[in-house]
């Protein structure tokens, strides 16, 4: 009898092409992900070494960080240099044959969003992209991790990645949410509880009830946000939720091929009585509605607790605290719910899918921003962004004041024209908080799609329970 | 890529916990489809202010580290975005070597494809070594790759540890691909395998 393996083990060991004697491995990958910003560099390696892509057709490119929301985006992109990459991907995509979602396509999005609903991420299987947000595939209970552009390099020439196995930790998430509770707020409890580098070498696999509960979309969430946690990458097994909403898509296997997908993502479980190096237990119950008062996802606190003061941390924390408040100009021992805010931003690959924007449709409906407060919806795909209008979500959005935007990753990081000028205080759906990340000198709050549309109305951070 | 073998140099000290790549080279300098030329960006918004002046308190405005090869850092460095630009900032700007109680793990290893070692050290090393590198320029710290040991300026050693593959390939410059491209028959074999066993990948 073999000895009982975790979900990532079994994943891990049908993908090891080849092992050396200290435990390196040639780890096979059954997709890459490509967008503009981190492939040029590589591409042009592979020209300089007259190499070509191996595996072209499990390499999907699609341009998402610095393309324009706009709806006049596809006459050309106005910035030279975002256009010379989203140019260059063009070229690359073309040169090397591999799949495409151009601007103009209405399946273009975020690549983290894109894949999966195109189909292209699978259980069971090994997905890159250079960016280190890929750990949203592992929803699928895929293993999926961001690489820098030599290893996307790496991957365009072999198909493989040198890697070294990592440790396994256990993150159970127990019992159930309580209203007004997302899966947002999950994955943000679980970094407030292990701090950003918690899961530094370990690959997390997210478990219990609450999580078992989640949609995929949910699921999608959390994982996401494995990496702020320091995990390579997060992974859910998959179940029936899974199987539901992979049939179907484009390319996900059908007929004789999808039976057999199926009887072997039924085996991928972690078994009983396997061995987690760390294993983390958060209560459902127990999680509040959340937001983020720093500059690292780990400073996060229930939306009805007060502005911590340096004096209740220690080591290096201090300092990186007094930095924060001053940055974000808070007092410690102020209410969360007071702190005013400017903008909001819904959407990104942490919370930029059909049930995010429902979500926030529903805080909304029959209500108005605030006045002076500016609010925009970016779906995470075209689709997406069909969808919401077809289910009748845009109009809610617009009526309320929001701008209705087109696909992209926009105010996540803030490299295209969306961005906070110096002092602009936004509550985000999306997954960094981190100094200029929305814009240069701009102060970010974590929150839930539900809670940034609840700040919206209110025009201060606020509890979306009181909404209910 | 550049060997690594041992380097003594000037050690600049940052004691901040969590520096992330978007402090290291900020997303406005990522529009680049070059590697080279981002040295003059590194920590952009911590070096400079909105007009491009000098912020004369940043670590490496100081006259005794504007030749820094070293960084002495807080935990948790090179955490948030997998952009590889930090390392090709570092390297750009002459950083060869980032000492800190922990990193993240895709800088960790970005920081390996570019010739650049990443030094992880007890807290009690990390505090020593940061002290000694506010002595500026007067204090040369070394690291022996070879031998896999810090010395401080005073001669106090610490030994380190680093995954064997990837002392080699950084001690003779090797490139990775190269090396993987000589095992295409192990792939070839696993592609065979895959399509039988998983033939809807
Ligand atoms: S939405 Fe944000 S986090 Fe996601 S891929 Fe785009 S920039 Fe990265």
């Amino acid at each position: 009898m073999t000895a009982p393996k975790t979900l990532y083990d079994k994943i891990w060991d049908a993908h090891v092409a080849q092992e050396a004697e200290d435990g390196t491995c040639l780890l096979y990958i059954d997709r890459h992900l490509v967008h503009e910003v981190t492939s040029p560099q590589a591409f042009e390696g592979l020209r300089l070494a007259g190499r070509s892509v191996r595996a072209p057709g499990k390499t999907i490119a699609v341009p998402d960080h610095n393309v324009p929301t706009t709806e006049d985006r596809v006459k050309g992109i106005d910035n030279e240099e975002s256009r010379i990459q989203v140019d260059a991907l063009d070229k690359n995509a073309k040169d090397f044959g591999i799949h495409y979602y151009p601007v103009s396509d209405v399946r273009q999005g975020i690549v983290h969003i894109v894949g999966p609903e195109q189909g292209w991420t699978l259980p069971g299987m090994t997905v890159v992209c250079g960016d280190s947000h890929t750990a949203t595939h592992g929803a699928f209970g895929s293993l999926a991790h961001g690489i820098g552009t030599s290893e996307v390099e790496h991957v365009l020439a072999t198909q493989t990645l040198i890697q070294r196995k990592g440790k396994n930790m256990k993150v159970e998430i127990t019992g159930k949410l309580m209203p007004g509770v997302t899966a947002k707020d999950i994955t943000l409890a679980v970094i407030g509880k292990t701090g950003t580098a918690g899961g530094t070498g370990y690959v997390i696999e997210y478990c219990g009830e609450a999580i078992r509960a989640l949609s995929m979309e949910g699921r999608m969430t959390v994982c996401n946000m494995a990496i702020e946690g320091g995990a390579r990458a997060g992974l859910i097994a998959p179940d029936e939720t899974t199987f539901a909403y992979v049939m179907g898509r484009p390319h996900a296997p059908k007929g004789a091929a999808w039976e057999a997908a199926l009887a072997y993502w039924k085996t991928l479980y972690t078994d009983e009585g396997a061995h987690f190096d760390k294993v983390v237990t958060l209560r459902g119950e127990d999680i509040q509605p959340v937001v983020t008062w720093g500059t690292s996802p780990e400073d996060v606190l229930p939306i009805n607790a007060t502005v911590p003061s340096p004096d209740d941390f220690t080591g290096g924390k201090v300092e990186a605290v007094k930095r924060a408040l001053d940055y974000m100009g808070l007092t410690p021992g102020q209410k969360l719910t007071d702190v005013k805010i400017d903008t909001v931003f819904i959407g990104s690959c942490t919370n930029g899918r059909i049930e995010d924007l429902r979500a926030a449709a529903a805080v909304l409906k029959g209500k108005k921003i605030a006045d002076g407060v500016r609010a925009m919806v970016v779906p995470g795909s075209g689709l997406v962004r069909a969808q919401a209008e077809e289910e009748g979500l845009a109009q809610i959005f617009i009526d309320a004041g929001f701008e209705w935007r087109m696909a992209g990753c926009s105010m996540c990081l803030a490299m295209n024209p969306d961005q906070l000028a110096p002092g602009e205080r936004c509550a985000s759906t999306s997954n960094r908080n981190f100094e200029g990340r929305q814009g240069y000198k701009g102060r970010t709050h974590l929150l839930s799609p539900g809670m940034a549309a609840a700040a919206a109305v209110t025009g201060h951070l606020t509890d979306v329970r009181d909404f209910a | 890529m550049d060997k690594f073998t041992t380097l003594t140099g000037i050690a600049a000290p940052m004691p901040l916990v969590n520096i992330d790549t978007d402090m290291i080279i900020p997303k406005l300098f990522l529009k680049t489809i070059k590697r080279s030329g981002l040295g003059k960006n590194l920590f952009d918004e911590m070096r400079f202010d909105r007009d491009g002046n000098e912020n004369p308190d940043f670590v490496l405005n100081q006259p005794a580290y504007r030749n820094a090869e070293i960084i002495v850092a807080g935990d948790n460095f090179g955490c948030g975005s997998s952009r590889e630009h930090a390392p090709w900032a570092l390297l750009d700007f002459g950083i060869r070597c980032v000492i800190s109680t922990s990193f993240a793990d895709i800088f960790f290893n970005n920081c390996f494809k570019n010739g650049i070692l990443p030094v992880v050290l007890p807290a009690e090393a990390v505090n020593y070594l940061m002290d000694d590198a506010t002595n500026g320029a007067n204090a040369r710290i070394t690291v022996d790759l070879e031998s896999q040991v810090v010395t401080a300026s005073d001669g106090k050693t610490f030994p380190f540890e680093v995954d064997a593959f990837k002392k080699h390939c950084l001690m003779n410059g090797l490139d990775d691909i190269g090396l993987s491209l000589e095992k295409v028959s192990a792939i070839d074999a696993y592609e065979e395998r895959a399509k039988l066993q998983y033939p809807w990948v």
